[in-house]
């Protein structure tokens, strides 16, 4: 194994702007880096090619696999915890990828405080839901190829991770995408699952233009796409330049984590199988968008605008996810618009600054343990119901399933910020960060929080409390031990998840990646912040309280709503907005292209055919074999050039 | 220019005869009276060479060889006067009247100044000019066209070289072949009889007559048969019935009613009729 | 001694002949109506060659009857082997450029 070193280590320079990345070159338990991406992708590999005989073991090769790679990044987390701060960052080039005259890529892999948080993530809660997966997917018939499914996305998704230049983090980005797409067309027979997962991949291919564009410029106008040198030198590249690259590599990350404008595939994307909504859809791959604006940190605090831009993007989505969240029945669209929704908010924290960066690291990650939680258990719920998503036929489930009660009670309050959980530590920073940076959006962040109160609320109400609706032939049951265990270590994760933050212990163990914060003074104190953040909250959950928990569910959704439950429901019309700007237009132009096609450029060839075809019908006839036919047409040519001479010479 | 004035209106209408002569031969015999009129004209024009070139090459050989094949491919075979192709005959006519109007206007519009005349050309004579030329100015042209007809004679051959499908058969083959036929035909074993040789006739077209009376088809050639210029075994049946007749009413006892001589054939026995017939012989020699 | 009678006389048996390679459909009679074309030509250049009191229009004439006594001799040999397998001399029958 080869272990190059980029730059020998030398202090972080924090002196400016962003940090520069200075790797070091990895040995130890470092050396042992591109096992953690070997070990999935070789247990995909094995899945995807052994073909049936791996059926009987195949998904414990899947959970034995992610579990070696948490197991090691575990390990290379402790060791980098016992280094010094500036120590943190360590290189390993596996090998020179693309060689071209002054274009290099090496396939080198970048381990720092950022990477290793993201590790311990995909690797923890992907580990989790794998196991959970053997207990959910037991009667399919094709469990093994969806773990190696699974087992494919987790080694994109550490490649995504662990890259140290934008090209082989676009070899990960791409590598998750794929798994998306063919983990939410698991089910394919079912037809909107397999437009689901098309629609997920083609608005990904939308963002990945910006991604794909975004590395070009990056390489034209630096000269490399490595983070390290990037870093070194993005301040000198003009501000035009960087804008361009800022709003491109926005463009990718609202692709990828199913921000406005691109926001559309992800409530869709809940067709893939539950597991796969928690681990990719919720949990990880979703927030690939996040971690690529805190990894190029560099090029967004040089352009300004471009943060603007994250901001904006940010806050609407967080909004805009949560008043959909409000209005959807199937417990999993839910979900989807509340992870939207705190995708929006690390997305706005993202966009604060060196002020968020770590805030919105901390969100990711908390969010990541409930949303997962929380995931879990709605499949937890679903499968006791026979599958059935729609929450007006739930009711009362908490007598019939404690555990997934509990634990989905305990993601419930990490997200609403109940005091003490992790959502609260997250969130609540977030918003407050939110308020130094500007009023509007600290008031859009709060309104968020109180309408993520609200949905979730509902939500739980509706699932788990009042009547039974469920139908006579349910008969609702605890799930198994292999999937309530998942649940209850995600669930302690969900309320600890908080303590990352003891002693700001998150923000300065990502200090060397992302830099230092200057501490913003708010006009209130930060106590009071929270406080009125806490009250929102409050009013939140009495409001659903009201709505929802004192009225009688329909079975039926009410048809007689008001127009914006109307709008929430339909997505916020984000669907409509793409088909009539987008999708119409486009069959249009497509169709007339092709009408074109047929009638003008074939019909212009055909026509030419037809044309000669029939002229030759005509002067075949002239072509008899005779030979004196032809003797004739000869002396009337003569003729012809007699009566021309003639005519010329007496003229 | 009397000999002009005297020739043109006859080439004129000799053309103008082979144009519609039905008969190739005739066309062809035509054809040699406006060549011999042209080989007139190009002696009165100061070209002795070509006047001899003409009549030796082009009378007498090119239309010679016309006449062969002509009798090759059948002399008597005349054209059918019905036109095949729409239109043909009336655009040919059409356009023919209008070209040849053309060429004459344009003809006797052209005036190309004096007649310089040939005098001086041909003071060393006439053949001894063209030589100079040829061998001189047109010497590679000469040569080319030397290798012309080298090239036309070889093509000739190759044309009209008729393949052999099979082997010759030897005087030995032929034999057995005869004796095969004979064994398992019962085909006659000797030669074809002779035509019959009368008093009246003694040609290739008429048939010899069997002991019976009865004209025998195979003594006269095929082709002849073919192209129907045999006459008929009917007619001559009847020919001979009355010469018959006649002698039997002369009263002469010594001659038979019927054929006396036996056949001369050389298998005894044999019912063919295609022995040699006495007889007729004898009733013409009377 | 004019010319212009000669060139008539030519320009006439040149039609004629024309006329009947297009009217003809026995090849050698078309054949004939070929050479009386040729004919024609040759006395035009001979009468030029007087007009023009040199030999060059006689030589030309002379390669003229050379050139028609090689095309003459292919084009009948052409003729007997059509006859050999076609048992017909008429052009009309040669219609198909093969068989």
């Amino acid at each position: 194994m080869t272990t190059t070193v980029v730059t020998p280590l030398s202090a972080i320079s924090l002196a400016e702007g962003a940090p520069v990345i200075e790797a070091a070159s990895a040995d130890g338990v470092f050396s042992l880096l591109w096992l953690i991406i070997a070990l999935p992708a070789l247990g995909a590999a094995i899945l995807l090619l052994g073909g049936r005989r791996t059926d009987a073991w195949g998904h414990l090769l899947g959970v034995a696999t992610v579990a070696g790679s948490f197991a090691l990044s575990l390990l290379a987390f402790l060791a980098l915890l016992g280094r010094d701060a500036e120590d943190r960052s360590v290189g390993q080039t596996l090998y020179s990828w693309i060689e071209a005259g002054p274009f290099t890529v090496d396939l080198a892999l970048l381990y720092d405080p950022l990477s290793a948080l993201f590790l311990l993530l995909i690797t923890g809660v992907g580990g989790i839901i794998h196991v959970y997966s053997i207990g959910y997917m037991e009667h399919d018939a094709r469990r093994r190829r969806f773990f190696g499914y699974l087992n494919l996305f987790v080694a994109a998704m550490l490649v995504l991770v662990l890259a140290d230049n934008y090209l082989v983090l676009f070899l990960g980005w791409e590598g998750v995408g794929l798994a998306s797409y063919l983990l939410i067309g698991f089910w394919q027979h079912k037809p909107s699952a397999a437009a689901a997962a098309k629609k997920a991949f083609v608005v990904n291919r939308v963002g990945d233009i910006g991604m794909a564009l975004g590395v070009m410029l990056a390489f034209a106008t630096f000269g490399t796409v490595g983070f390290a040198e990037i870093s070194a030198v993005a301040g000198e590249a003009s501000d035009g330049v960087l804008t361009a690259l800022g709003l491109l590599f926005l463009l990718a990350a609202a692709g990828k984590s199913a921000q406005v404008p691109l926001q559309s595939w992800l409530l869709d994307a809940m067709e893939g199988p539950t597991p796969v909504s928690a681990l990719i859809h919720a949990a990880t791959m979703v927030t690939a968008g996040v971690y690529l604006v805190v990894r190029s940190n560099f090029i967004y605090e040089a352009a300004p605008v471009a943060q603007t831009a994250v901001v904006i993007v940010g806050a609407v989505t967080l909004l805009w996810g949560a008043i959909i969240g409000t209005a959807k029945d199937d417990i999993k669209k839910a979900l989807a618009g509340s992870t939207m929704s705190q995708i929006g908010y690390m997305m706005l924290a993202a966009g604060l600054g060196v002020a968020g960066y770590a805030f919105a690291i901390f969100h990711l990650l908390t969010h990541g343990f409930f949303k997962a939680n929380m995931f879990l258990g709605a499949g937890s719920v679903m499968h006791a119901m026979d599958d059935d998503v729609d929450m007006r036929h739930y009711g009362a489930l908490q007598k019939m399933l404690p555990v997934t009660f509990l634990t989905f009670a305990m993601g419930y309050l990490a997200i609403i910020g109940f005091p003490g959980f992790s959502g609260f530590w997250s969130k609540d920073k977030i918003i407050e960060a939110a308020f130094g940076e500007n009023l509007v959006v600290g008031l859009a962040a709060l309104l968020g929080a109180g309408i993520t109160a609200f949905y979730m609320t509902r939500l739980m109400l509706m699932t788990f409390f009042g009547e039974k609706r469920w139908s006579e032939d349910v008969h609702p049951h605890e799930s198994p031990k292999v999937m309530t265990v998942p649940l209850i270590v995600l669930a302690a994760l969900s309320v600890l998840g908080g303590a990352m933050l003891l002693g700001n212990w998150v923000v300065e163990w990502l200090e060397p990646t992302v830099g230092h914060a200057e501490h913003h003074e708010l006009a209130v104190s930060p106590l009071v912040m929270t406080l009125i953040v806490t009250v929102v909250v409050a009013v939140g959950v009495a409001l659903a309280w009201v709505l929802v928990g004192k009225r009688e569910v329909p079975r039926v959704a009410p048809a007689n709503v008001s127009v914006f439950t109307r709008a929430a429901r339909a997505d916020l019309y984000g669907d409509a907005l793409n088909e009539g700007l987008f999708m119409r237009p486009g069959d249009r132009f497509v169709g007339d292209l092709t009408r074109f096609d047929d009638h003008g450029v074939d019909g212009a060839v055909n026509g030419t055919a037809a044309a000669f075809g029939g002229m030759s019908g005509v002067f075949r006839r002239w072509q008899n074999g005779f030979v004196r036919s032809y003797a004739l047409s000869l002396l009337a040519g003569a003729v012809l050039l007699l009566a021309v001479l003639l005519a010329v010479n007496l003229a | 220019m009397i000999a002009f004035w005297l020739l043109a209106p006859v080439m004129v209408v000799a053309a103008l005869g082979v144009l519609f002569a039905r008969k190739a031969v005739h066309a062809a015999l035509l054809l040699a009276v406006v060549m011999i009129g042209l080989a007139v004209l190009y002696l009165v024009q100061d070209a002795p060479f070509l006047f001899a070139v003409q009549i030796i090459v082009y009378t007498g050989a090119i239309l010679m060889l016309f006449l062969f094949v002509l009798m090759l491919v059948g002399v008597d075979a005349s054209d059918s006067v019905v036109e095949t192709i729409k239109g043909q005959r009336v655009l040919a006519i059409l356009l023919g009247l209008a070209f040849g109007a053309l060429l004459v206007v344009g003809v006797a519009q052209v005036t190309v100044g004096t007649v310089v005349g040939l005098d001086q050309a041909n003071t060393d004579g006439n053949i001894q000019g063209l030589a100079d030329l040829l061998f001189s100015r047109y010497a590679i042209a000469f040569e080319a066209t030397a290798a012309l007809l080298i090239t036309a004679a070889l093509g000739t051959m190759v044309l009209a070289h008729g393949e052999r499908m099979e082997p010759k058969l030897s005087q030995r083959e032929t034999a057995d072949k005869r004796m095969r036929d004979y064994a398992e035909h019962g085909r006659h074993l000797g030669p074809l009889p002779a035509p019959g040789v009368y008093a009246r006739h003694n040609a290739v077209d008429t048939p010899a007559l069997l002991p019976d009376g009865t004209p025998a088809e195979s003594s006269v050639s095929r082709v002849l048969a073919a192209r129907g210029t045999v006459r008929s075994a009917g007619r001559l049946a009847d020919d001979i019935e009355e010469l018959t007749r006649g002698l039997r009413d002369d009263g002469s006892s010594n001659v038979p009613g019927e054929p006396d001589a036996t056949p001369k054939g050389p298998i005894e026995g044999d019912p063919s009729r295609q022995g040699h017939d006495r007889a007729s012989d004898e009733e013409v020699q009377r | 001694m004019s010319e212009t009678p000669f060139l008539v006389l030519s320009a006439i048996l040149f039609t004629i002949g024309a006329v009947g390679v297009l009217t003809r459909r026995n090849a050698l009679v078309l054949f004939m109506c070929v050479e009386m074309m040729l004919n024609a030509t040759n006395l035009a250049l001979v009468t030029f060659s007087r007009v023009h009191g040199n030999l060059d229009g006689q030589v030309t004439a002379f390669f003229v009857m050379v050139v028609a006594a090689a095309e003459v001799v292919v084009g009948l040999a052409i003729i007997v082997t059509i006859f050999r397998t076609r048992r017909s001399a008429s052009v009309d029958d040669a219609s198909l450029l093969k068989y």
